[in-house]
């Protein structure tokens, strides 16, 4: 394609409707960061391997370096912005995060909490191996997992069981 | 007390809501960007480049090539400068080199308004080569006959030899009843693969300045480098360091900030972004030195060493980079972790055409661990010794004492750590019930050691500096020169500083970002030195502006200097303990008096003369599927003694990380480079097999807290060491299980059907 064309969609993004002119052959994490300025889509191998791009989409994990922004069209896009609420509060994933010390060098961390949200939102109870594999499209070079691994436990053990699911 | 509490990191909110700013969320949506031409041969010269076509297409700014480049060959280590020329780092790369001495050598670069005019004028560029012959093995490339590299440097591609003698090996062999014990080890080429790659952009500024804003853990350093890399003078180049995605030694490098700045250069002083791509970071960027190592010891029937010899060559690839110094801290290792009192050492830092090999977590610690390791569990399995009594037996005694480094070893590190490690695996039980395994799945245990020097000093300068400046509420700003890439030194300062001047740590606001123009110097993250140095320059700079507060609180109290303190926050005397002011009314009151106003700051340089040792072990437990070729890493420990730890969680954190690097090193990790071509075959992170949630269990850790008495915070090197003993240990609880020792890493099905079939292992079945 030599020409640059462009389209106009409609999505919800963390929750408010929205509307852009995008390029047809931007990527979905491209747009979210350069058109919407959000910053916790990272970009770090940019043909879907680590997982550091990670957002959802419907409700389905993507990674967005290998997603077509004009794909959200019509449809609900989450990111790690959209889970802090209206006063800046931060999600329980967000809080198990700093509480675990799952954060070191933090690039992989934004795309990790949305692999771990989508699970969170199941509503399942996962055993660690099943954690681990679920995760497993995440990488980070800097905590090990071993961190990561306990704070989606701790988080998924809260949810249940505030859900009841004891 | 905030040192040894368990804060949360300082940064962790803004990590975990995406306001955490890296170098690419920085950078103005205007920038040009840029891609580069990569050589398509290992070795050779680049006759001609045709740019016609590609100057054509819409969108290219500028096509620059490697005959337009400044005639400065430049260094890129990141290593303090030094005045004395023969130990100032090699010179040996242009900024797009003529002559191509690896596959995907740069050779032009491409400046454009968006990425796709860029790749089409890449792909649109006609390039002209002569090659020549190339070589990919050290010793080879090390041997008379073999294509120069470097011609210009008369050294037949041995960048560096490194020798150590202690006592006379020769004599030492005659001695009687000496068992020999000799075998050859290796260690693969692999690469750090931060999340981040490596990203900048440059743009000029005040008169022409240049400022480069980079991923880098060396701020100060790469200013330099970009001066010497443009022909200009040094404060001319302004270095901004963002929030950093991880380094591991990798961002210890300029790697492309220098053709950045270049290349803003050439279109007007404009920003231009160089966002490396992940199939960059590996082929571009820096690797580990892969190193073959041959030891010989002569070993005494009751297990002490008589003699020792080695022979390492260190894989240095295309460019000098951090050279020998890696090799020579390797082979450093060697006769300082079971000392002998006749060593004869040598390690030949040897250039290939390869990737460049640089600066990687540990800095040649974990080759020499793995070639160390493998081969004392080869005395013990000779001799029939028990591989940790001859470890407790063999290793640096209480009291060592080296001369050169002027460390000495002040507690019992290596029995304290086994201890502990012994017990959190429950070691000596399946130490037992291990032996003798018969059957295809068989379970093993194995142990290593490592040594580990804090620092640099004295082999470079060990500077580093502080500024704190108090506010009108009396919290402080903290500035350093040592760089948070994700270690957790924002916070562990935060603590330090907190205690030296008598604040709360909430009230300690750490200035992450360096920028050169007003961040103090400091070298930045390497040698696991930031805790360790950086922890003198913060004492000595609070106790200076604990010194001028109080000297206002007394102008203010009345009271004399010496019964005044200064605790969380406020001015209390010791006398009674009575809170006289807070830090807020007392700093408010200074800024603001007609005759005293003062802006409250201190600001010091500490030059550290002294190092220290960091030890510890691994102990791991594996499950070997002989048919398969299959091992499952069952459980693994380690445990350091690395001093009194500043955070404990955080601490630990550290050791997660690098075991799960170790055991990468160990099980999975190999850049693979082609030997008909000379291209990296596995430039990718599906092809190159980094360690997921799925590639080992739980990890366990511990600590020795012996407190390290030349720091002012007992505390010591963690931040690299835990990489160094999880390879030895996996590969020596596979010979448990086996009886088979596999002495090359990475220990894959492919190596292990190939040693299990030499061992005739399979017909045992």
């Amino acid at each position: 394609m030599s020409e640059k064309q462009f389209k106009t969609i409609n999505f919800t993004l963390n929750g408010k409707r929205v509307s852009t002119s995008v390029d047809v052959r931007e990527s979905l994490s491209d747009m979210l960061r350069d058109d919407f300025g959000l910053t916790s889509v990272k970009k770090g191998c940019e043909v879907g391997e680590c997982g550091a791009c990670t957002v959802l989409v419907n409700g389905e994990v993507f990674a967005s370096c290998i997603f077509l922004a004009i794909w959200v069209d019509g449809k609900d896009v989450l990111t790690v912005e959209g889970l802090v609420d209206v006063d800046g509060n931060i999600s329980d994933i967000q809080q198990a995060f700093i509480d675990e010390t799952a954060v070191q060098c933090g690039f992989c961390t934004p795309g990790f909490i949305m692999s771990a949200e989508h699970l969170l939102r199941t509503g399942k109870r996962y055993t660690r191996d099943e954690l681990r594999k679920e995760l497993s499209g995440n990488m980070c070079r800097c905590t090990g997992y071993q961190n990561i691994i306990n704070a989606v436990e701790k988080a998924m053990n809260a949810r249940l069981a505030k859900a009841g699911k004891e | 007390m905030e040192v040894g509490k368990c804060l949360k990191r300082v940064d962790a909110f803004d990590k975990v809501t995406g306001r955490a700013k890296y170098t690419d969320d920085m950078c103005p949506k205007h920038a040009y960007v840029t891609r580069i031409l990569h050589s398509t041969i290992a070795h050779g010269r680049v006759l001609s480049i045709d740019t016609s076509e590609a100057e054509k297409i819409e969108g290219v700014v500028k096509v620059l090539t490697c005959f337009d480049v400044p005639d400065i060959p430049f260094p890129t280590a990141g290593h303090p400068w030094t005045t004395v020329p023969a130990h100032q780092d090699v010179a040996d790369r242009k900024l797009l080199n003529e002559h191509v001495r690896h596959y995907g050598d740069e050779v032009a670069a491409v400046v454009a308004e968006d990425y796709v005019a860029a790749d089409r004028a890449i792909r649109a560029l006609k390039v002209e080569y002569e090659e020549y012959p190339f070589v990919i093995d050290p010793i080879e490339a090390a041997k008379e006959g073999a294509p120069v590299i470097h011609p210009e440097r008369q050294d037949n591609n041995i960048l560096a030899h490194s020798d150590i003698r202690i006592g006379n090996y020769q004599e030492a062999i005659k001695e009687p009843g000496l068992i020999k014990v000799e075998g050859w080890y290796y260690t693969p080429t692999v690469q750090h693969a931060h999340i981040e790659n490596h990203i900048c952009y440059a743009y000029q500024e005040q008169g022409g300045r240049m400022t480069v804003v980079t991923s880098t853990q060396i701020p100060h350093i790469v200013r330099r480098v970009v001066a010497q890399a443009l022909g200009w003078s040094w404060g001319k180049v302004r270095i901004i360091k963002p929030y950093v995605g991880g380094g591991f030694g990798n961002k210890q490098d300029a790697l492309y900030e220098p053709l950045c700045a270049w290349l803003s250069l050439q279109v007007g002083g404009h920003p231009v972004k160089l966002d490396v791509s992940r199939e960059e970071t590996f082929v571009n960027n820096r690797v580990r030195h892969a190193m073959p190592c041959h030891i010989i010891s002569w070993v005494r029937p009751d297990g002490t060493f008589a003699a020792r010899k080695f022979e390492l060559w260190s894989d240095q690839g295309a460019y000098a980079s951090h050279g020998h110094s890696v090799a020579g801290k390797a082979l450093g290792s060697y006769p300082q972790i079971y000392p002998c009192d006749n060593i004869e050492a040598d390690a030949w830092t040897v250039y290939t055409n390869k990737p460049t090999a640089g600066a990687m977590r540990a800095y040649g610690m974990p080759q020499a661990t793995f070639h160390n390791e493998c081969h004392v569990e080869e005395i013990v399995t000779k001799l029939n010794l028990d591989p940790v009594e001859f470890r407790r037996k063999n290793s640096m005694p209480v009291g060592y004492y080296d001369d050169f480094s002027k460390n000495e070893l002040y507690h019992d590190s290596f029995n304290d750590c086994l201890d502990k490690a012994i017990e959190l695996i429950d070691y000596d039980r399946k130490f037992e019930l291990y032996k003798n395994q018969t059957g295809p799945v068989r379970r093993g245990i194995g142990t290593s050691l490592f040594w580990y020097n804090t620092a640099v000093w004295p082999i470079s300068i060990e500077t580093s500096s502080c500024r704190m400046i108090m506010n009108q509420d009396g919290s402080i700003q903290l500035m350093t020169g040592e760089t948070e890439i994700g270690q957790g030194c924002d916070t562990v300062f935060a603590q330090m500083a907190a205690d030296t001047v008598g604040l709360k740590v909430e009230d300690v606001h750490v200035v992450t970002n360096q920028d050169t123009d007003v961040t103090p110097y400091g070298a930045g993250a390497y040698a696991s030195r930031q805790t360790y140095v950086g922890g003198f320059a913060i004492k000595q700079t609070g106790e200076l502006l604990k010194e001028k507060i109080l000297g206002h609180a007394h102008t203010l109290t009345r009271m004399p200097v010496d019964i005044l303190d200064i605790v969380e926050g406020n001015i209390v005397r010791k006398t009674d303990n009575r809170v006289l002011m807070s830090l807020g009314e007392l700093a408010t009151k200074i800024l603001y008096d007609f005759e005293l106003s003062e802006h409250m700051a201190a600001e010091s340089t500490y030059s550290v003369k002294s190092n220290a040792y960091s030890f510890g072990v691994s102990i791991a437990e594996v499950e070997v599927d002989i048919p398969l070729c299959k091992v499952e890493l069952l459980n693994i420990v380690n445990v350091h003694d690395c001093g009194i730890l500043i955070n404990p969680p955080l601490a630990e954190a550290q050791v997660h990380g690098g075991m799960s690097m170790g055991i990468g090193f160990g099980l999975y990790e190999e850049l693979l480079v082609d030997k008909k071509t000379g291209r990296v075959l596995n430039d990718n992170l599906l092809d190159y097999k980094l360690c997921t949630t799925m590639d080992h269990p739980d990890l366990m850790v511990d600590f020795a807290e012996n407190p390290e008495p030349t720091s002012p915070f007992g505390t010591k090197a963690l931040g690299e060491p835990p990489a160094c003993s999880p390879a030895p240990a996996i590969r020596n609880a596979i010979l448990h299980a086996t009886g088979v020792a596999i002495n090359s890493l990475p220990i894959n099905p492919h190596k292990l059907f190939a040693a299990f079939t030499e061992a005739g292992l399979f017909e045992t079945l």
